[in-house]
């Protein structure tokens, strides 16, 4: 009995020792990157947070890469103005509560003065609340949620469009460039599907299409036959369906097996390799719609793709360029505010201001700027088109508000 | 109104047929293992999506060897159906082995539960395999049978739309056909049928009567799940893209049409089978003409469901149970 008890305190106390060296090893790890200042003019500290691990790792690296390519380029200016640009990655693992946890250390060192991200919108509310907190400005690349911008935040920005954005531009590139006046409508039941498919029925009504069908299909099932069958019925000239790429190819693939061969469109939640692989050549006539655009559809463009390519010696990812430009919009805020405040470092609520106020600015990919909710007036929604059953497809159209 | 589901009605049939005789054949499964054991396998869903994934990787390496092309499109199916059937047949006996003869004596809830979690096991077992070799869980067969038929409905009364069919329905059709009626055959008339239906009877007694219990019951796992595997091969071949998680959704609907036709009944199965995959399709199709766009196709489950409600209220034991003397 008393061994048994004598091990137990023996074993808590090894717990609590390792416990506080681990805290311990921690803080001297981190404390040299916090003295680093000193030489060379004030530092002044941009965060970016993306997943850097895990399975959006790629396109998380691609948003961290984007960025640091803008940082580098624009070191020598800032240092002409006597501050030092450092680049602090973070990698929030697609992770909400990783998210947060990173955004509170971002909060708690002074020197930062801006955040670029994230990738996901569900980590980028939470996280964004915190930046709010600690009045530090976000630009992010590739937020489409409207809750992102809808809450009002004074520090929360994007330079991607939205995602009720997505719907309407898609019906008014149906209408006015399909044609279409009979159009048949599908969705998932999801948030994302059925938010998606009411923006579209709404912008196909106002844009003057008839709504011959708005029905709905359950995830998880193959055979919607069902549906199909009313769509052979009322024989629209276009059918939109509001869901992700499962059940999108499934579709597909069974309405041209019906001999339905008019064209579908669909949302950025089809945007995906394996829809093509799922539907395989009845994909072809398909249309979907995205926030993501073609950087190298620009000479600026072209020139970034090969600039980060001899730089990091990868191919640009479809948020590369958006990493690219949110970075500088960031960077253009901080010179404006360093410059209104008498070339001293200005506050992270004078940084905040400056990035709301950008206007016109052009980079590689998007014009950005900012309306009062953050939201930039100038962000496109893409229109792609499966002519092959090739992935990706062709760019056919860009929309903007 | 009246005059467009007739219309449609032709076609609405077909994919209707297509559907219940996927539906019959899983019921199949269920009931009969019912109807030994009163255990309710709903690890069954599973060994059908598990059926799904072995046909479609062997179709794949058949046609990555360049047979598929060289051997008749039947003859490959046939070999694809016996391999698969025997794969998962021999996967439920072993799960009967594993899982369940050492629960036999146990309340019926733990045979339930532990059911439950094979499942599990077997959906993230495949998907593991699946995401191992593909990088991706969502598998696309090779594309057979995807012949066009146009069956002019119109020409029998002008009424009707033509309906048209991909040639796989024929190959659901016939090949589910065949299996009912085998194991029909089977259960009715072998000596090892009357032997399950003896088990199914009364267990004690039958093993009295020298009936081995232990065999008879694998035997019936053997035969449930070889049919859900190869049902599954032909869910792949009419649908083309399968994933772990079809086995769910589809294994939850058969169990309800064996329900239906009166579980523990095997003609009852069928029949429910089918019953349910008809009103199903009729519904997505038809829902919102005949409630004037009040409900849409997305409630065509809520029809389907609201009918086998109707059904058990009037007539528990379902449309060909019998009505089951309580044993003292």
């Amino acid at each position: 009995m008393k061994r048994k008890k004598a091990f137990s305190i023996f074993t808590s106390a090894t717990l609590a020792i390792g416990l506080l060296a681990g805290c311990s090893a921690d803080k001297t790890s981190e404390t040299p990157k916090n003295s680093e200042g000193g030489e060379g003019g004030t530092v002044i500290k941009i965060a970016t947070q993306s997943p850097l691990s895990g399975g959006a790792a790629t396109l998380g690296e691609s948003i961290k890469l984007g960025a640091q390519l803008a940082l580098e380029e624009q070191k020598e200016k800032f240092e002409k103005l006597g501050f030092k640009l450092e680049l602090v990655p973070y990698d929030d693992q697609a992770d909400p509560k990783k998210g947060v946890a990173n955004a509170q250390l971002i909060g708690a060192d002074q020197q930062v003065l801006g955040v670029v991200g994230h990738l996901n919108s569900g980590v980028a509310i939470p996280s964004s609340e915190i930046y709010e907190k600690y009045s530090i400005p976000m630009v992010s690349p590739a937020n489409t949620a409207t809750d992102v911008t809808d809450r009002g935040l004074k520090t929360v920005n994007r330079i991607c469009a939205r995602d009720d954005f997505q719907g309407p531009a898609g019906a008014k590139f149906a209408v006015e460039k399909l044609g279409a006046k009979k159009i048949f409508i599908i969705q998932d039941k999801t948030a994302y599907g059925t938010g998606l498919a009411e923006a579209f029925k709404k912008g196909a009504e106002e844009a003057g299409a008839e709504v011959v069908g708005f029905e709905g299909i359950t995830i998880g099932e193959k055979d919607f036959n069902g549906v199909l069958n009313q769509v052979l019925a009322k024989k629209p000239d276009l059918v939109y369906f509001g869901g992700m790429y499962t059940e999108g190819g499934m579709l597909i693939k069974q309405a041209r097996d019906k001999g339905i061969t008019v064209p579908f469109m669909g949302g950025d939640g089809m945007d995906s390799s394996t829809l093509v692989e799922i539907a395989g050549d009845a994909v072809k006539n398909t249309f979907i719609t995205s926030a993501a655009g073609i950087a190298t559809a620009t000479e600026s463009g072209k020139q970034f793709a090969e600039r980060y390519k001899q730089k990091f010696g990868k191919n640009i990812e479809s948020y590369s360029a958006y990493g690219y430009d949110a970075m500088g919009v960031l960077l253009k805020a901080i010179e404006e505010a360093i410059k209104a405040n008498g070339n001293k470092l200005p506050s992270r609520e004078q940084v905040a201001e400056a990035v709301r106020h950008v206007q016109d600015y052009e980079g590689v990919v998007t014009k950005v700027s900012f309306d009062e909710k953050g939201d930039n007036k100038y962000a496109k929604i893409y229109i792609y088109k499966f002519e092959e059953a090739t992935y990706p497809a062709r760019l056919e159209d860009e929309v903007s508000k | 109104m009246i005059e467009h589901v007739l219309q449609t009605l032709p076609q609405v049939v077909i994919d209707g047929l297509a559907l219940g005789a996927v539906y019959a054949i899983v019921a199949l499964g269920y009931t009969m293992v019912y109807g030994i054991l009163e255990l309710i396998n709903f690890a069954h869903g599973e060994i059908f999506m598990t059926g799904a994934f072995v046909g479609t990787a062997l179709f794949l390496s058949l046609s990555a060897f360049g047979w598929l092309s060289s051997m008749p499109m039947l003859l490959s199916l046939l070999i694809v159906l016996v391999a698969t059937s025997i794969v998962t047949g021999l996967l439920g006996m072993g799960i009967e082995r594993v899982a369940y003869r050492p629960l036999r004596s146990a309340p019926k809830l733990i045979t339930l539960i532990t059911a439950i979690g094979i499942s599990f096991l077997l959906q993230d077992f495949v998907r593991f395999i699946t995401e191992l070799k593909k990088g991706n869980y969502i598998l696309t067969g090779p594309s057979l049978f995807s012949g066009q038929v146009n069956i002019s409905a119109s020409s029998i009364w002008s009424g009707f739309h033509d309906a048209s069919v991909k040639s796989s329905f024929f190959i659901v059709l016939v090949t589910a056909v065949v299996m009912m009626m085998t194991l029909d055959f089977f259960v009715n008339k072998t000596k090892w049928g009357m032997a399950m239906r003896a088990v199914a009877q009364d267990r004690e007694t039958a093993a009295l009567m020298s009936v081995n219990v232990n065999k008879v019951i694998a035997l019936t796992f053997f035969i449930g799940s070889a049919l859900g595997g190869a049902t599954g091969v032909l869910f792949a071949i009419q649908y083309g893209t399968i994933d772990p998680y079809i086995g769910f959704i589809l294994g939850l609907k058969a169990f309800t049409a064996a329900v239906l036709g009166g579980i523990g009944n095997i003609r009852g199965a069928m029949f429910g089978g089918i019953v349910l995959g008809l009103l199903e399709m009729f519904a997505a199709a038809n829902l919102p003409i005949v409630s004037n766009g009040i409900l849409g196709a997305e409630y065509k489950d809520v029809f389907a469901f609201s009918i086998l409600i109707v059904v058990l209220i009037f007539k528990p034991e379902g449309l060909f149970g019998k009505v089951s003397i309580e044993k003292v």
